[in-house]
Parts: C-alpha cells; structure tokens; sequence
C-alpha cells in the first residue's frame, strides 16, 4: 500500500480520477497533489478511482501524487471541541487565520484540536479494571459547562495495565494502556477518531417521551419536538428558517448545540460567533458558546467539504451523546447540502433523477435523519440527539425533492409561510400546515409535568384556529360584518391567539423565551376570554359590549405585561374577566 | 516557460481542446495566439491524462484546429491592481478601454479570489444613505451587505441604480473614503453609453470603476466581469481601507452566459437548464462582500437582476435572495402608475437592517417607524383585497383609512423624484407624517411613549386636504 505512483490522471472542478489503480478503498481519505489536499474516494472501478477533494483544485496538475492514508474521513474527537469553530472538514477555523490570515488557503492538514492546552484531568479508573466499548476512563472540564468523559473507543475493549495521576495533561499525552486478549497492548489518549459517515454504535434505543423544550410558544404547545426527534423547517428565502434556528440554538434545554452553517453565508456565522459569546444562559449564567459547536463551510467555500460538513457535526454530536448528554442539531441549510452532493453527482456524471438530483438523495437524508434518537449508550447513559434541519426549497415549493423527500424522514414539520412572514408574523410557522408526530408521545409528559389540562388547552386553541381558517374563506367573500356575533367571537379570539400567543418577539426580554408555565397560563387566559364571552352571548349580551371592555386587546399584551417571573399576576387576569363578563349577563 | 503547442484537437463553442500537453495546472491562463498575430486568452476548465480542455475568452471566432500556437503561463487569471483603477473604465477581462493607457500595477490580484474565513469576518454595522426613502427607511443598505435589486424588463433598475450611484454617502465615525466598482454583464450598448454618460454628468465618475461587457460581448468575457470587479473592490476596501460599493447589472445575463458555457461543455443541466452549480458560483460572488478584522474598509453589493417573466420565483431570483441579505424587489403595477422607484415594500427585505441603524447610527426611533410602516402597508393590501370583492363604499372606517394611507404612502414616500436626495431626518418623519393619517389605535407596533411625543393628527393635515381635494377632482396625486 502507499505507492507512491499513483498520480492524478483527470481533474473536473472538486473531482480528480487516478488511472489504473486497485491501491484505493472506498471512502478512504487521500491526500492529493503537492499541495496535499484532503480527499475522499468516492467511486472506485477497474480503470479509474474517483476522488472529491475538500479544498480548492485550482493549480493542481496532472501527474501530481495521490497518497493514501488507509482510513476513512474521520473526526477528531476530544476535549477542546465545545466553544470552537471548524469548517466542514473539522479543521479549526480560528487557527487557520493566525496561519493564513483573513482568507481560507488550501494544504493545511492542521490538528482539529489545541494541543498545548492543559485540561485538569480526574482518572476514574485503576490497573486491573476490565474496560469495555464505551466505558469511561478519565474526566475533565472542558468548559465552565460541559464535563468532558473520555470513553474507551467502540470496537475496543481490555484491562487496564497503565493509568496516569490525575493532573495536568494535553489532549496527545497518554491516560491509560489498555491489555488486550491476545496481549497487546494499546495507550489511550484523550483523542479517539471515528470515521464521519457511520453512525457511532449504541447499546439500544429507547422510547422518545421527552419535550425538547425550546420556550417558543408555537413550537412547545402547538408543534413540539422530543429529546431525540427531527423536525424539518422549510420555507422560502426571507421566513426566517435562520432567525427560527437561532432561537432554538440559543434556547432550548439541550446541554450542547452543535450548530452547522451549511452552504450558507458568512455574516450569518460572525453574528452566530458576536452573539453567542455575547449572551448569556439564564439557566447557568455563563455565555452561550460554552455550549455550542460551530461548523461553518459558508456557500463559497469548497463543495465537497460542504457535503461533508453534515457528517462531521453529527458524529461531534454522538460522541457527546455517549458521553450522557442531551444534544440538538441545528443543519443550515440541508438543501444546500443536498445541492452538494448534485453537484458532485453531476460532475462524475451520473444518472440523475429529479431535478439533477442523484437518485440516491432520499437514502442519504434518511442516513442522516436516522442518527438522531434517544438511546441507551455503551456505557448506560441515556443520552440523545435532535435533528433539526432547515429546507431551502427552491421557489418556495414545496413539492421540490428535497422538502418531498425529508418530509418522509422526520416525524415534525415547522412549515414557515411567505405570507406570514410579509406580514412581519414571527415566528412564521405555519399552524395549517405544520404537524408534529410526538404530540401523542409527549402529552404525558406535558399533562404530569406543567398542568393536567395542558394537552384540553392545546386542543382548545387548535380548534380556535381551525374555526377562524374556516370562516376566513367566507369573511374573504362577504366581508366580517355579516357573521353572528358568536362566530365573530371566534375571529377575535383566534386574533388573540395569533398575535398575542402565537407572535413572539425575539428581541424583547421577556417574550424571547417563555416557560412551559406561562405558555399554558396564557392559552388558560384566552380559552377562558373566549367561554365566558361565548356564555355571556348565549344570555343575551351583546359582543360588541364585551369588546369595549378592552380585555381582548389586554390578553393580546400578556407576553409583555406579565413578566415570566411573576406568573401570580395570572389570577388577577382570570378574576378580571369573571368579574367584567360576568357583570355584563347579570 | 515558453513551449508553444501548435493547433488544437476540437472546438466546441467557446471551448477548444489540446491533446499532448504536459506540466499544464487546473484553472490556469493560457495564451492563443493565431497566425495572423492577435492573441487571446484561454482558461483550464478540465484536464484528462493529457488532453487539457481551454475556455477562450474572446471566443472562438476565427480560430481553426491548425491556426494557433497556445503558451501556457502557469498562473491563474491576474488584473493588475492600483488606486488608480478608479475614473477608470476597462472591459469585462480587466483591460482598459477608454483609451487612457494600461494602469501601473502596484500588484497582480488572482481574480478567483479565496473564501472569507468566517472568523477573521466583522459583523456588518452602520449604514449606507442613498437619499432613497424606500431603501433608507424599509430596507437599509448597511456597509458589508449583499443586497440585490430584482427588476423585470423595462423596468426603472437602471435609472435607480444611476441615481444610487450619485447620491450613496456614508455618515458617522470612520465614513472614510468611499467609491464604487460598476460591473456591467451584458448590458446593451446604449445602456452601457446611458450609464457612462451619467456618471460623467454628475460628477461621479472620478469615484467609479467600471467594468464593460457588452451584450455583443463574448460569454466567457461575461463570466469574468464580476470576477475582476470583485478583485478590484477586495483590493480597493481591504488594502487601500476604503469603503466600496460594487454595482453588478445584470445578473440574469451572467447566469445565462454560465448556462451557455456549461451546455457547451456537456455537463448535465439541473433546474430550467442551469448547471447543478449555480448556487455555489453565484455565492463564490456574493461572498465576497463584508467586512475583514484588521481592515477599516468594506465592500458592500448590489447585484441588480432583471426577473424573466417578473417570476420571483424562477432559479436566478431564488438562488439569489437565498444566499444575499434580503432583496429589493420592483413592483410593476407601481411603475406603471408612474410611482418611481416602484419598489414592492412587502417583497422587500433587508436583513441586516436591524443592527446598523437606530442610535448611533440612524435615528432612535428608526426601527419603530419602519415597523409601523411595514404592518400598516401590510394590512392596506388586506383591504384592497376585501375592496376589490365588496367595494369601497361597504369597508369598515378603519379599513378606508389603511385604503387612504395606501395611496398617500406610495405617492408621498415611495415617489420621489431622479434628482431628489432625501436625509434620513426628512424620510422619518415623512413617514410619521403619513402615519398620522391613521388612527392612533391602529399605530400598533410603535411603544406607547414614543406614540405620545410622535403622533400629531396635524402632521398629516397636508395630506389630508389633498387627497380630499382629490378624490373630488378624480384625479390621484403624483409628487415628486
């Protein structure tokens, strides 16, 4: 192996083909050029061995050097990835300026993680323990979050013949030695590699029956996701797909956020960076990146390694998982990921089947969809991964095959509207079009751990909005005026609850996250509003009466007015309205 | 190096191949030079053992299989890079065609360019005035945004794109030296005349440079123009410090170029025809406007495309407005009312706006008037809507007041005239004037305090009495 005569033969764009050789394996990493730009083998045939490189080809020649490594595209995985930046291919983006300066160059195979630094290391184990796949063997901060466990690779397993003083260590130096059951012997470092585009291996999974709780409220009450689920946000430009993630990056109750701009733009990744060290976490009062990963391979930078990038945040995204830690996927974009890999496609001239698509879209969306859930890990942890994938349809159709095709693998679709977001509706969630499979799954949850009539509510103000839909269509044709006053009830509620409930602000201090608590006070003061003044119809009042009263443009500034820490204010809202629409049917 | 390869094995289109070469680098600059002396330039786009395939630039015209000798010059594309390149024009290959002489290169730029690594990226604030109210107040230009104007056919993009030209300044701390890069991608002749003589009339022309690709141009020529404007704004803002501002008209023309180039190479075609990498190479574009650590310049965009068939929604607008920072979108019923610019407010975005105006920047109360200013627009299509199906006489008082503030706002603040440079102060408080023709209650998304000091159903006494005067007369006012 390691010939060193294999030589470029053919060069298109990002792929490269070496002639008549058998030395290449498939998905094997390759070092290509003088430059030594990393590679993938991508197709391998008697006559050519197709390769797609991750970086810039521009300057390559034929005849330059194709060398092997022997393993597949890997990630480095270690103490040092929480807080950091990398680009597709795991390489740390801030050690490439000092390097390179403001621009990204080729042929840098620099190390994923900082070797100098010094990590405080506890060892929890001690010559003569047998360790298997998955088992923990030492400990240490990685930041004021986040306990960094360094487990036992999978696929390997022994007795411990070495183990270090807890101390101070860097992330190459030397923990434990391991014995295998043929007598060798293997050192383990606090760096294992896994290759990117297997899923790592679990002990099972287990039934999802756990919000992910993200504080907005249409998300949460309407549409929710599980610990473990994955959910879709497609929607055209302008809807606010990347505003919606954010959100859920900086609030939902996952200890860590793996966050990959996909084939997106710049700027968004420097705000993502300004705005994460910026805010802070109420739940743990430190700053939000020391929570989250960044994987940036913004739309210019190389194709293939944006194709890549996918990969490299989910397997960042297992290994914490195995360590017992609950993770959230935020992919921005999929589409442009999925654009990738036509692209690739095209250039090694495929068959195509929608669209230029490669035929073999849907399987790997569901590749990918499929590594998140809630598992029971090697060494019994619980731990899981959500997916959470933005979709760019192009044109806002959704009937394009990338929507199509994820549609069929998540089991929770956040469908933002043009419509809604022109209106300045934000979050611009489409509740008509939007489903969540986990309601059945999580309703026990809701109804034990907020309120037991949490699951009676939502229904109450689903209904609501299914009622306003409804006469919607006729209030377009004749116009508001001509309906009952109990129909005009339901329009005004359902206004109440599309503005007041489902409109959230994100730049407002309390609206930006709200507890399960206040969101099911909320939908209790507006179902409320809406019987009390269905009763009072039936006894004769008036509607136009009740509206002057002002308490459905009261209920509609709840989310400012009541501040999420003072959520006894509620009873005051619920007195008022017996009291004043109980006044007016005497 | 200076071996020549004599003749060609095919040609294609503005693609030839040579077979036998060796030694040759992807995406480097050959020359071709033809028995009758001229010279042209080619560019590596594939190579296989030993057959390199050549975009020629100035197309294949004239060229047979046995009349060129092609020099390799291992290198990719360079222009020659000075702050003289401004008042400067050249053509879309970087060569200077107004007679002038060659710029003295201070260096050679690669005009690929390298991608911007996110980190060493600033994140955009502060803005760029364009006296526009439409753009200034709803859709802010800030220094470092990408932010395209779709147009249709026939359309006033030009006129607007001439006007932002004359009249975008910056303001504030660090507004330093300002000056734009002007990339014309198959414009016809006497567009491309219409924009020379216009800035030379205005007195802009010493602040611009200007890249030239005529629609009888050749397609590779095309594809290049952006690329050496950008090289030029890159050097110009991130080595010279200055803030620049590239216009590139029009994109519909470069995309349709790149899909001329890739059928000809035989690639597989993915949407409406267009290569499966369309959105990679028009980011390759767009991504290079922002703003760099360790520079005090920016390079700021505004690609203007016209939309075929004003269909929003086919690939070039669409791939577009995904990768750049919001859109400004033409509306053709307000052009053809005469409103000029004619933009669609509610199509319309810019999405970094929020954090490059306000206090400091703008005005304190910018975001709130142009909140309201959205949200009440917003709901006078509601009812024209509900017009249109029940008449106007039958609408509810608050729905004729949002009909009344429609066509006040359009005429009054979208309208206004070629030479007319409106202040940020002016538009704001157009825009509270023309709130003030609303009913306090409806003014629902501007804080009460702001409300009190603000509103004043006097501001919007002067509107009031024309459109009263108006409607008697029949007739809709046009300012401006």
């Amino acid at each position: 192996m390691n010939i060193l005569n294999n030589t470029i033969y053919s060069i298109n764009g990002p792929v490269v083909k070496a002639a008549d050789t058998k030395d290449f394996s498939m998905l094997e990493m390759v070092y290509v050029g003088n430059k030594r730009l990393i590679g993938e083998v991508i197709g391998v045939t008697d006559k050519f061995t197709t390769i797609q490189v991750y970086e810039n080809t521009a300057g390559l020649k034929i005849g330059e050097p194709i060398e092997s490594t022997g393993q597949p595209v890997c990630a480095t995985l270690g103490p040092g990835i929480i807080s950091n930046i990398f680009d597709g291919i795991e390489r740390p983006l801030r050690d490439m300026t000092k390097l390179n300066g403001a621009f990204v160059a080729e042929g840098n195979a620099l190390f994923s993680l900082d070797t100098e630094k010094k990590y405080d290391v506890t060892v929890t184990v001690k010559v003569g323990d047998k360790l298997k796949a998955g088992d923990i063997y030492c400990t240490c901060p990685e930041t004021a979050l986040i306990t960094h466990k360094c487990m036992v690779p999978p696929n390997v397993s022994g007795e411990v013949v070495f183990a270090a003083d807890n101390g101070q260590y860097q992330v190459n130096d030397t923990i434990i030695k391991l014995k295998f059951e043929d007598g060798t012997e293997m050192p383990l470092t606090m760096v294992q590699k896994w290759p990117i585009k297997k899923a790592r291996p679990i002990a099972n999974r287990l039934p999802i029956n756990r919000p992910l709780i993200t504080g907005q409220r249409v998300i949460d009450t309407l549409i929710p996701i599980a610990k473990g689920g994955a959910a879709a946000i497609p929607g055209g430009f302008g809807t606010g797909k990347t505003m919606t993630q954010h959100q859920l990056a900086k609030w939902c109750d996952a200890d860590i956020i793996v966050y990959i701009g996909c084939g997106e733009r710049g700027n968004e990744m420097t705000q993502v960076l300004e705005e994460f060290s910026e805010l802070i976490d109420p739940k743990s009062n430190r700053p939000l990146t020391d929570r989250t990963v960044l994987i940036a391979n913004t739309s210019n930078m190389p194709v293939a390694a944006r194709e890549a990038s996918i990969y490299t945040g989910i397997t960042l995204a297992e290994y914490y998982r195995d360590m017992g830690y609950h993770i959230a996927i935020m992919a921005d974009s999929t589409s442009r990921w999925a654009e990738a890999l036509r692209e690739i496609s095209g250039r090694l001239e495929e068959m195509p089947a929608e669209e230029g698509f490669p035929a073999y879209l849907p399987s790997r969306l569901s590749e990918f969809y499929e590594r998140a859930g809630y598992v029971k890990n090697l060494n019994d942890t619980e731990g899981s991964v959500t997916i959470i994938g933005a979709v760019s349809p192009q044109g806002s159709d959704f009937s394009e095959p990338v929507t199509q095709n994820t549609k069929r693998f998540v089991r929770c679709f956040w469908a933002l509207d043009k419509s809604l977001a022109y209106a300045r509706h934000y979050p611009a969630i489409d509740w008509n079009q939007s489903y969540s499979e986990y309601i059945e799954d999580l309703s026990a949850y809701f109804n034990e751990n907020v309120s037991s009539d949490f699951m009676d509510l939502r229904q109450e103000i689903s209904n609501i909005l299914q009622e306003e839909t409804k006469l919607m269509e006729i209030v377009k044709l004749i116009g508001a005026d001509v309906l009952p006053d109990d129909q005009k009830l339901a329009i005004e509620t359902a206004r109440v609850v599309r503005v007041g409930f489902l409109q959230q602000n994100a730049y407002h201090k309390d609206d930006t996250y709200v507890p399960l608590e206040k969101q099911m006070l909320m939908m209790k003061v507006i179902v409320n509003l809406y019987h009390k003044s269905l009763e009072a119809l039936k006894l004769g009042v008036m509607l136009s009466d009740i509206l002057a009263m002002g308490l459905f443009d009261k209920a509609v500034k709840i989310k400012y007015d009541i501040p999420n820490d003072k959520l006894g204010m509620f009873d005051d809202y619920l007195k008022e309205i017996d009291e004043k629409i109980g006044g007016l049917a005497v | 190096m200076s071996l020549q390869y004599v003749g060609l094995k095919d040609i294609n289109g503005p693609l030839v191949a040579l077979e036998g070469v060796s030694g040759v680098a992807y995406d480097e600059i050959a020359r071709l030079r033809l028995n009758d002396g001229t010279e042209r330039i080619g560019r590596v786009v594939e190579l296989e053992g030993d057959k390199a395939i050549l975009q020629v630039f100035e197309g294949t015209n004239g060229i047979s299989l046995e009349n060129t000798r092609t020099i390799f010059s291992g290198k990719p594309l360079e222009i020659p890079l000075a702050p003289e390149m401004l008042g400067r024009v050249f053509n879309g290959a970087g060569k200077p065609i107004d007679g002038l002489g060659p710029v003295f290169p201070e260096k050679m730029g690669d005009v690929n360019g390298q991608a911007l690594n996110p980190v060493a990226r600033q994140y955009p604030r502060n803005y760029i005035h364009t006296g526009i109210s439409s753009i200034d107040a709803l859709m802010t230009l800030i220094r470092g945004q990408k932010l395209p104007i779709f147009s249709g056919s026939g359309l006033s993009h030009n006129k607007l794109a001439v006007q932002i030209v004359k009249q975008a300044k910056l303001t504030g701390e660090g507004s330093g030296d300002f000056a734009i890069v002007f990339a014309a991608m198959g414009v016809q002749n006497d567009v491309a005349n219409y924009f020379r003589r216009s800035f030379e009339e205005t007195g802009a022309s010493e602040r611009v440079c200007m890249f030239l690709n005529l629609s009888s141009d050749p397609i590779i020529e095309r594809l290049l123009t952006p690329l050496c404007a950008l090289t030029a704004a890159e050097y110009l803002a991130f080595e010279k410090n200055m803030h620049i501002l590239v216009i590139m008209t029009d994109m519909t023309s470069y995309a349709e170029a790149l899909r001329e180039f890739s059928s000809s190479k035989g690639e597989i075609p993915g949407r409406k025809g267009y290569p499966g990498y369309l959105y990679s190479n028009l980011a390759s574009l767009y991504e290079r406007a922002g703003v760099v650590e360790g520079s005090t310049g920016s390079v700021t965009q505004i690609p203007i495309l016209t939309m075929p068939n004003d269909d929003i929604t086919h690939p070039i607008p669409d791939l577009t407005a995904y990768i750049t920072e919001g859109q400004i979108v033409f509306d053709r019923d307000l052009d053809q009312r005469g409103v000029y610019p004619g933009l669609s407010v509610l199509l319309s975005l810019s999405r970094l706006m929020k954090d490059g105006i306000g206090e400091g920047y703008t005005r304190a109360d910018h975001q709130a008037v142009s909140n309201q200013l959205f949200a009440a627009y917003a709901k006078v299509q509601d009812a024209r809507s509900l017009a249109s199906v029940i008449g106007e006489e039958e609408l509810s008082d608050a729905d004729r007041a949002y009909m009344r503030f429609g066509r006040l706002f359009e005429d009054n603040f979208l309208n206004q005239g070629f030479d007319e440079n409106r202040s940020m102060d002016e538009t704001l408080d157009l825009g509270w004037d023309l709130l003030c023709t609303l009913p306090k209650n409806e003014l629902d998304r501007i804080d009460e305090k702001l409300l009190d000091e603000k509103y004043d159903p006097e501001r919007a006494a002067r509107f009031l009495d024309n459109a009263q005067s108006d409607s008697d007369s029949g007739k809709t006012e046009s300012a401006g």
